[in-house]
């Protein structure tokens, strides 16, 4: 794993090392103008290495903006967040950036790949931006496609896939550098209830692996394949509670109706 | 990220739209073109305006009638009347470094062969004067000293002229008409076409006995011009200085007033050709030059098209740890990519016309290395000047905001 320069603030240590995302009483604000809008007010969360979480809430409770910050693509107004020890908030643009690459895979409702782009190539891309050689990133982007189940697919385009198809490319694309953790924000937002249900097959074959998976939906029936849920209103903390009697999501498909792919 | 993989992704994204691309480099390819053939074509002149000057013979000297101010107006050279015919026998009888020298004057004319009619410049001068331009006669064969004194209607005819004139025949032993005088054709000129130096055609003229001309043509003594060869190239100065200090004695100017007339030797006019051949391609140069800006424009136009359409990409890009400094290099990489490939196609373009304009003038082929270099540098430098702030802009943009853009 790269090496991410040490912020000159200490992090605080949490002796724990199964803990890898600290956030502390974090608030985030836009000023528009003469309106000030809160979308954070104070969120304070703990995630350990291996847990499966589904973020939930009605559309504006601030549920993006948290995995905005989580995924180091924006920064809190106020509150600390710390990123398997590192205090982010304090980093550089540049720092941010690699740390995006190589300890954080993000996966969007809208799957965000580049068009005209092989399915191989699209989840190559965060391997150029890492001192990955080049033979060395293809046979990364081959195993994450195959892991995803696209290994037959590696050469088509994104035009050329189905929606599923597509999340799953961006799934390979999120664990190609190898992150810490995987964060989804509304991955199955597009897609239909049995390709949601597969992604979630992923979600988990990939948790059970050891990986950490963040992901925000507003489905209930696709966060009870968590293994915990947090539930936001405007912009706090409602309710954090483990998830009983959660399925499996290769055992539900099965007793899902096939569609022709 | 590597320099060839951001090569290589300029290249693609530059790919996928073909037409834009080349309009884009169009702007630089006629720029880049456009200053190659014009400096080949300034270099070529000085080459061959050089060319000319020494085929002239290197110990060459020209005296004219100066220039006078009259009334406060500055007149053309020629416009004294003080060089005359004793001018030149002084010349030749008191300065020893003079070998040689033929009196002469001129005067435009309207010359007719039959049907045809062609306005010229008539020269009149001596028989040396061939031998002091070392222009040999490609037919026929000069006039003599005594249809000098004779003023005899004898004429030697340019080759432009003969070509006007008569064509297929046979000029020798014809019967032209110069402002109405019947004058005999005895010789024709070799070429020598166009003076790079002067810009004028050296073979549209006509040479007549000088007697001929004053007293049948201009009705004028005065000379307006002397050739002169001195005795070897190094006496040329020598030459120089003793035909000026000579002439002032003889036209009593005093000392502290300015001659009324001009003596250039060989090396002066060499100097004023390059000169004004350097002036030239300068000249050339900078215009050209304009356009290779335009063609930075356009680059900067379309980078700036590019940036807005692909927002998303580069959200995508930043969100998967692509840095601002990777974006930035991605954008500029391809303007640059664009200028250089346009540079490229730009110096063919430039090569290419280089030679059909040097062909069609007769001059020397000079495609300079330095153009080219300088090209290369150049649409480099466009690339990247105006590269830079559709590159900045690409970089500075917000990745959320980029990615939520539609
Ligand atoms: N860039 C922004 N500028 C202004 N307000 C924003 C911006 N992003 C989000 N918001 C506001 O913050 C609140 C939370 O938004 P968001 O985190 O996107 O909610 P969710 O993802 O839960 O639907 C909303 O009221 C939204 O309008
Ligand atoms: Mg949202």
């Amino acid at each position: 794993m790269a090496t991410i320069s040490q912020p000159a603030v200490p992090p605080i240590t949490t002796s724990d090392h199964r803990v890898i995302i600290q956030v502390e009483d974090v608030h985030k604000y836009y000023d528009l103008g003469e309106t000030r809008v809160h979308a954070l007010r104070g969120v304070s969360v703990t995630i350990q290495r291996g847990e499966f979480v589904a973020i939930m809430g009605a559309s504006g409770s601030g549920k993006s903006t948290f995995m905005n910050i989580m995924g180091c693509l924006d920064k809190p107004s106020s509150g600390r967040y710390l990123l398997e020890g590192i205090e982010v908030s304090q980093l550089s643009k540049k720092d941010l950036a690699a740390i995006r690459n190589r300890k954080i895979g993000f996966v969007f409702q809208g799957f965000n790949l580049l068009s005209r782009t092989t399915a191989q190539e699209n989840v190559e891309l965060p391997t150029l931006y890492a001192q990955v050689s080049k033979e060395e990133g293809q046979k990364r982007a081959r195993e994450a496609l195959e892991l995803v189940g696209l290994g037959d697919r590696m050469l088509h385009f994104p035009s050329q896939l189905s929606g599923g198809q597509q999340q799953r490319v961006a799934v390979a694309r999120a664990l190609v550098n190898r992150p810490s953790i995987l964060l989804a924000d509304e991955p199955t937002g597009n897609l239909d209830s049995r390709t949601s249900v597969e992604i979630m097959e992923v979600f988990q074959k990939l948790n059970d692996g050891g990986l950490t998976v963040v992901l925000v939906t507003h489905e209930a029936d696709v966060a009870q394949f968590a293994k915990r849920s947090i539930q936001f209103r405007d912009g706090k903390i409602r309710r954090d509670e483990p998830i009983v009697n959660r399925p499996v999501a290769a055992e539900v498909l099965k007793s899902l109706p096939t569609l022709e792919d | 990220m590597d320099l060839l993989a951001i090569i290589r992704i300029a290249m693609r994204a530059l790919a996928r739209n073909k037409l834009r691309s080349s309009l884009t480099m169009l702007g630089i390819i006629i720029g880049v073109g456009a200053v190659i053939a014009m400096v080949s074509v300034g270099q070529g002149a000085q080459q061959q305006a050089q060319q000319q000057i020494a085929a002239m013979g290197s110990n060459m000297l020209f005296v004219g009638a100066g220039t006078v101010t009259r009334g406060g107006m500055r007149m053309g050279w020629g416009a004294t009347k003080t060089l005359i015919y004793d001018d030149m026998l002084a010349i030749l009888r008191e300065c020893p470094a003079v070998q040689a020298a033929a009196p002469g004057s001129q005067s435009g004319a309207q010359v007719v062969f039959g049907n045809d009619n062609w306005a010229t410049q008539v020269n009149g001068t001596e028989p040396q004067y061939f031998d002091i331009r070392s222009w040999p006669l490609a037919e026929g064969s000069s006039f003599t000293q005594d249809d000098v004194n004779m003023a005899a209607n004898v004429a030697v005819i340019g080759e432009t002229v003969r070509k006007n004139l008569f064509g297929a025949t046979d000029p020798i032993g014809q019967t032209i008409r110069i402002n109405n005088l019947p004058f005999k054709v005895v010789g024709v000129l070799t070429a020598k076409g166009t003076s790079a130096a002067m810009g004028n055609d050296q073979d549209d003229t006509i040479i007549v006995p000088i007697t001929t001309l004053q007293k049948k043509i201009t009705g004028q003594d005065w000379l307006r011009w002397i050739m002169v060869s001195a005795i070897s190239r190094e006496a040329s100065y020598t030459a120089q200085q003793q035909i000026t200090a000579l002439l002032r004695d003889r036209h009593r100017i005093r000392p502290g007033s300015d001659d009324d007339f001009m003596v250039r030797n060989l090396a002066d006019m060499a100097d004023l050709a390059d000169q004004q051949a350097q002036l030239f391609t300068v000249l050339l140069a900078s215009i050209a030059s304009i356009s290779l800006i335009v063609g930075g424009i356009g680059i900067m136009n379309i980078m700036l098209v590019s940036v807005t359409e692909r927002t998303r990409e580069i959200g995508i890009r930043m969100a998967i740890g692509a840095t601002e400094g990777d974006v930035q290099q991605q954008f500029l990489v391809e303007a640059i990519v664009l200028s250089l490939v346009g540079g490229a196609v730009g110096i063919m373009v430039g090569t290419g016309a280089s030679f059909l304009i040097t062909q069609t003038l007769g001059w020397p082929v000079l495609v300079s290395p330095t153009a080219i270099g300088a090209a290369v540098i150049f649409s480099m430098a466009v690339g990247i000047f105006f590269g830079f702030y559709p590159a900045r802009k690409a970089a500075r943009l917000d990745p959320i905001e980029a990615l939520r853009y539609e």
